[in-house]
């Protein structure tokens, strides 16, 4: 994927939902071909505001509000992209996603393999995901799993604000259709950031946190609360590493297994369901590849295998704190 | 009398703020956009008599030709030839006719049963048919006769060419897009959310539902409870239209004038072509089993072909030039597919990996070399 630059110098402080705001701004300033879709885009600017000002900026066909079909919505996307245009659509929020799986699943994810490369869609599909917002039923799915594992489709989920923009451009510039899951708690979170810092590609894993214990391999919305939890480890005499794996697919495997094999012990953290999660695919790999370097199986630590609980219980769902260090204590320490 | 009794009463209308909330447009009226009661036919009818000479005959050859692929792609399904063949025997006009109504500039978007429009449009007859001999899922580059690849999940295509017409129309372009699909597809939840999109863009798209009787076994009747599938359009907001799909002239004029119509800024049109499939839905199915004798053997008599020659013949155009040119051509056509389908294709097993992304994986490349290892052993093995 090609770097891109915003318009805007100088460091900032926002937060992730301007950024997302100003990365749709300088992708459709920087490139006449890339077109916003979706519900409520236009005169409301989002459920989230994401998309506020498009219409304005760049009129209604720019940023387009559509009829109120995510199917119909990814579909003509779909169509967009093979006359020459890349679309970015909303999907308003995880679970209302869902109707669009089968262009997605059908269409989106297979269209470069099965016309042998003569027409690759660049789409990307912005997704709302996962919970912590007190969002009533269907409004708080950490979907990332299915489209993981469709093999086409790119999978994408910043955890700060900086990364927010960078990724979001990156996926735009990216030739191949990119899921984009927005995590929703990490919206209003404000940051410092450079827009003009530069973007790198999609596919490179970050540690965000050096440590000496173990590492806690996280992404998207339970980046935070490893933070939080590798800071509550002190006190336990952990010094605890967290790697931020901004993309699903690509998986940085080489950038998960050096610090694996450095540290010997891994914890990978989601929020969605541990059965058949990204979780359990990360967890397999990195003790094929790093075995003999471990010191404990690699655990996992994830939302319970329930349908998404009702927003007074989600906080007896989604990790915590106390869950991860749980399981750090379970990696094996004594002798 | 009932409080239901005042209905229309232009005094109930007054204080009421807009004719319906969120509307800005004048109301629409429903009218024109009903279909015909009759489907349009013109093959038998003195309009057949002012047609071009040019075009009867262009559309008698395809149609013979047509007829003729489908038989030799159905006999190579029987010798293993082909994996799959859904055979568009007795729908050759509706095909035919549609694709030809295009300019080589508007995008076709065929469902899997619509080789022979695919082949109408330019597409190599024998790279038309690589997803059912099942050696590539799209033998043609959909970009050099713009013709989407052969689109298998029901009606998904249609919010496709809704999509791409929309993009043209945006960048000025008067390119048109036509989706095809059949009278099961109009249950789909993408045929619906596509008309729609559709008529509220404006998009310059027209959709031709083949209603054949049949989706695979089930009969219309048990598909649809609409007066016609063509009265669906009226729900949209945009013209219905009703043809003989077995008549290859009144397809050709329907479908160029709805053409024309979303060229000219007119906006989409539904189409829907009565036809009938006279073979099973597939090699694979069993007609026998859900339709009577009796019922294939009336539709094989309003033969798409046969109209199309009766025609000539009137016209005094049917002549043995014509006649022996077209079969001519039709066996050339099924002599070369005998002999590419009757020779095994060279495959390149990696090129599994080839196309999955821009760039592949680490992953992608770490299974392209297991492949690899996995050929380099067998090749071994063989050599023993």
């Amino acid at each position: 994927m090609s770097t891109v630059v915003s318009e805007q110098h100088g460091l900032r402080t926002g937060t992730m939902a301007q950024a997302l705001n100003l990365a749709l701004r300088d992708a459709m300033r920087a490139d006449k071909t890339v077109h916003v879709l979706g519900e409520d885009v236009g005169a409301l600017g989002g459920v989230f505001r994401i998309t506020d000002g498009l219409t304005a900026e760049f009129g209604p066909d720019r940023c387009l509000d559509t009829p109120l079909a995510e199917a119909g919505i990814l579909g003509t996307a779909v169509g967009m992209a093979m006359y020459g245009l890349r679309p970015v659509v909303e999907m308003q929020f995880d679970a209302f996603a869902y109707p669009a799986l089968e262009q997605l699943f059908s269409h989106v994810a297979k269209m470069r393999n099965r016309t042998a490369g003569k027409l690759p869609l660049p789409i990307t599909v912005r997704i709302p995901y996962g919970g912590g917002i007190g969002g009533v039923e269907h409004h708080s799915d950490a979907s990332e799993a299915y489209y993981a594992h469709t093999p086409g489709l790119h999978v994408v989920t910043p955890a700060t604000v900086a990364d927010a923009y960078g990724l979001l451009r990156a996926s735009i510039a990216s030739d191949d259709p990119v899921v984009f899951l927005e995590p929703k708690r990490l919206y209003w979170g404000k940051d410092g950031w450079d827009p003009a810092a530069g973007v790198e590609p999609v596919g490179k894993a970050v540690l965000r946190r050096p440590g000496t214990s173990a590492v806690l391999v996280t992404y998207g919305p339970s980046l935070p609360v490893c933070l939080e939890a590798a800071e509550a480890a002190k006190a336990e005499g952990w010094d605890l590493a967290v790697l931020d794996l901004r993309s699903l697919v690509p998986f940085d495997e080489a950038t998960a297994c050096e610090v694996v094999r450095s540290l010997g012990r891994a914890v990978v953290v989601h929020e969605s369901a541990g059965f058949g999660g990204a979780g359990a695919e990360i967890a397999a790999r990195l003790t094929e590849k790093c075995f003999h370097h471990l010191a404990a199986p690699v655990l996992r630590v994830t939302g319970f295998d329930v349908p998404y609980p009702p927003p007074m219980l989600e906080h007896h769902h989604l990790p915590g704190v106390d869950r991860i260090l749980d399981a750090v204590a379970r990696l094996q320490w004594e002798e | 009398m009932t409080v239901l009794d005042h209905r229309n009463d232009p005094a109930a209308a007054g204080t009421v703020p807009g004719w319906r909330p969120g509307a800005t447009a004048p109301r629409t009226d429903p009218a024109p956009l009903l279909p015909d009661p009759e489907p349009l036919r013109v093959l038998g009818t003195p309009a057949a008599d002012a047609a071009d000479p040019a075009l009867l005959r262009e559309l008698y050859r395809r149609l013979v030709a047509g007829r003729r692929y489908n038989q030799q792609a159905t006999t190579l399904t029987k010798q293993g030839r082909l994996a799959v063949y859904p055979a568009s025997t007795g729908q050759e006009a509706c095909q035919v006719a549609a694709a030809l109504a295009l300019r080589p500039d508007d995008w076709l978007f065929p469902s899997y049963r619509d080789t022979l429009a695919v082949v109408a449009r330019g597409v190599d007859p024998l790279q038309a048919l690589t997803l059912l001999r099942g050696d590539a899922h799209t033998g043609y580059d959909p970009r050099a006769t713009r013709t989407a690849p052969l689109c298998t999940p029901l009606a998904t295509q249609v919010p496709h060419a809704v999509g791409l017409a929309h993009a043209a129309r945006l960048a000025g372009d008067d390119t048109v897009a036509l989706a095809l699909l059949g009278d099961g597809g109009t249950s789909e939840g993408d045929f619906h959310e596509g008309l729609n999109f559709a008529a509220v863009l404006h998009a310059p798209v027209v959709f031709l539902v083949q209603n054949n009787g049949y989706a695979i076994s089930v009969p219309l009747t048990r598909q649809s409870a609409a007066p016609t599938l063509a009265h669906k359009a009226v729900g949209y907001g945009m013209p219905g239209r009703l043809v003989d799909g077995n008549d290859a002239l009144a397809v050709h004029a329907v479908l160029t004038e709805a053409v024309e119509r979303a060229r000219t800024g007119g906006g989409p049109t539904l189409v829907e072509a009565l036809t009938y499939r006279i073979e099973a839905h597939t090699n694979a199915d069993d007609a026998t089993r859900y339709r009577q004798a009796e019922e294939v053997e009336a539709w094989r008599v309003h033969d798409p072909v046969r109209l199309l020659e009766d025609a000539l013949r009137g016209r005094g155009l049917l002549d043995e030039e014509l006649v022996a040119d077209a079969a001519e051509r039709a066996e050339q056509l099924a002599a070369r597919m005998r002999a590419e389908f009757h020779t095994d294709p060279e495959l390149d097993p990696m090129s599994l990996f080839a196309h999955v992304y821009a760039e592949p994986t680490q992953q992608l490349r770490e299974q392209a070399g297991q492949l690899a290892a996995e050929l380099a052993a067998e090749a071994e093995v063989h050599g023993r």
